[in-house]
């Protein structure tokens, strides 16, 4: 435990030197959801209802730009080698990195979402469900972006190949998170999506580090 | 049978009679099912476009075998850490894709007469779309990583994640109010689609099939020889 948790402050203090890390995201979700409306135009009737779709889209966005960091600078410098030679099991230290990943983007990111989507037009009252779900949600972008992030260790091409091959698993996460939050602010049943949401995000906390530390030892040998 | 084929020259002997012969049968099949599929009468809501299922429906079934083809090859090549079974996962991608972008296609020319739009994000079509994507996705990783056998096991991996999406798009039409047909052919209490359909459709998805079993079989056996000629040509560089 002492491992996992000296691991946990190590990603958590890289997440915030180099660059800020979570203000990065911060900002890149500011941008995209100010691109809507000067998209879309800036009727707030119209904005209204895409606001929830709009922030979750932003929020899976935002969530795939530090993926790319997430295992190759520690693959690249060695680091990786050494905790996988560790007393600490290469599962746990894929699950800390992703934790690290949820605790330094996802939550930033999720106290920010309510705040789009009100900007967007909506409801107030969809606040507190909009945070939940970001925050779970941000806990499966989390670990479902780390398995993109380990298999792509190596690769050539980089940021936008992790994009490609975890935007088709994000969809879960945008169809039950959006779903709920579009739910209650049309006044119909939310508690399924929220239920789904959470149900998605869990079974890759549990499962997501094995594919993790299969991909990273693969990447290793 | 499969570990019989494991070894690479055996299945290169096997699959040297066994790939014309596959393919000559899916001809067969496919000459009668669409012979079968144009003679019989129109249908009374869809009319004479209701032929297209016979294309469409065993299209998109053969795409999403061969993602379980591709899963569990993948599945092999990990655990076993078999190259051939690395070569078949290898060798199914490509095929995959191309069955399943043919279902989009040609449901998309379904559904503009029947539904009256090319496309909805109903949640069959959406998840089917998404099965699309994971090729896509697998093909990507697998072309970026140089190191052939490191390319072959995380891509697997990949592919095993994504297997996921099997169960959601067969179960997705009773799961959500899908605009997409329901379950017709092997809903409880027998099938729902007229007789006179369930001949040519069963003809045509033999065919489609045995077709995608000889290409499957031709694309291994390119990707056996194309791992010896490399190997060769690094032998001969020395």
């Amino acid at each position: 435990m002492r491992g996992f948790a000296t691991l946990l402050r190590r990603e958590i203090a890289l997440a915030w030197s180099s660059g800020g890390g979570p203000l990065m995201a911060l900002a890149f979700n500011a941008c995209a959801v100010t691109l809507l409306p000067l998209a879309a135009g800036a009727s707030l009737d119209k904005l209204k209802l895409l606001a929830p779709g709009f922030s979750w889209v932003a929020l899976a966005l935002a969530s795939l730009l530090s993926l790319e960091r997430l295992f190759e600078r520690d693959y690249e410098d060695g680091a990786l080698d050494l905790l996988a030679l560790g007393p600490l099991p290469l599962e746990l230290v894929a699950a800390a990195k992703c934790l690290a990943q949820w605790l330094c983007t996802g939550l930033p990111l999720a106290l920010f979402a309510p705040i789009a989507v009100t900007a967007l037009g909506a409801d107030p009252r969809l606040i507190p469900l909009t945070f939940l779900c970001s925050a779970i949600g941000g806990l499966g972008f989390a670990f479902v972006g780390g398995i993109g992030a380990a298999v792509s260790l190596g690769a050539r091409a980089g940021g936008v190949l992790i994009a490609v091959i975890v935007l088709p698993l994000f969809t879960p996460l945008a169809i039950f998170g959006g779903g709920a939050i579009m739910g209650l602010a049309e006044g119909l049943d939310w508690t399924s999506g929220l239920l789904f949401l959470s149900a998605y995000s869990l079974v890759w906390v549990a499962l997501g580090p094995f594919a993790m530390a299969w991909a990273c030892r693969n990447a290793l040998s | 049978m499969i570990t019989v084929l494991a070894n690479p020259q055996r299945f290169l002997a096997f699959s040297r009679v066994a790939a014309p012969t596959l393919g000559a049968i899916a001809v067969l099949l496919a000459v009668a099912g669409l012979w079968t599929g144009f003679s019989v009468p129109d249908d009374y809501q869809q009319g004479a476009t209701v032929r297209l299922m016979f294309i469409h429906v065993p299209a998109d079934f053969t795409g999403m075998l061969a993602y379980a083809c591709l899963a569990g090859s993948a599945f092999f090549g990990l655990v076993f850490r078999h190259s051939l079974a690395d070569a078949a996962a290898k060798a199914v991608a490509p095929l995959g894709a191309g069955f399943t972008f043919l279902g989009l296609v040609t449901g998309a020319f379904w559904g503009r007469p029947m539904w009256g739009a090319w496309w909805v994000w109903d949640a069959r079509l959406t998840s089917f779309l998404i099965l699309f994507l994971l090729y896509v996705g697998y093909m990507a990783l697998q072309a970026a990583i140089d190191d052939e056998t490191k390319a072959a096991r995380a891509s697997g991996i990949l592919a095993l994640v994504g297997a996921v999406n099997l169960p959601i798009i067969h179960y997705s039409v009773v799961w959500w109010n899908s605009l997409h047909q329901g379950e017709t052919i092997f809903a409880a209490g027998g099938s729902k689609a007229a007789p006179v359909y369930l001949w040519p459709l069963g003809l045509m998805a033999f065919a489609y099939l045995f077709c995608f079993g000889a290409l499957w079989m031709a694309r291994i056996r390119g990707e056996i020889w194309r791992r010896r000629a490399g190997a060769l040509a690094v032998q001969g560089a020395r």
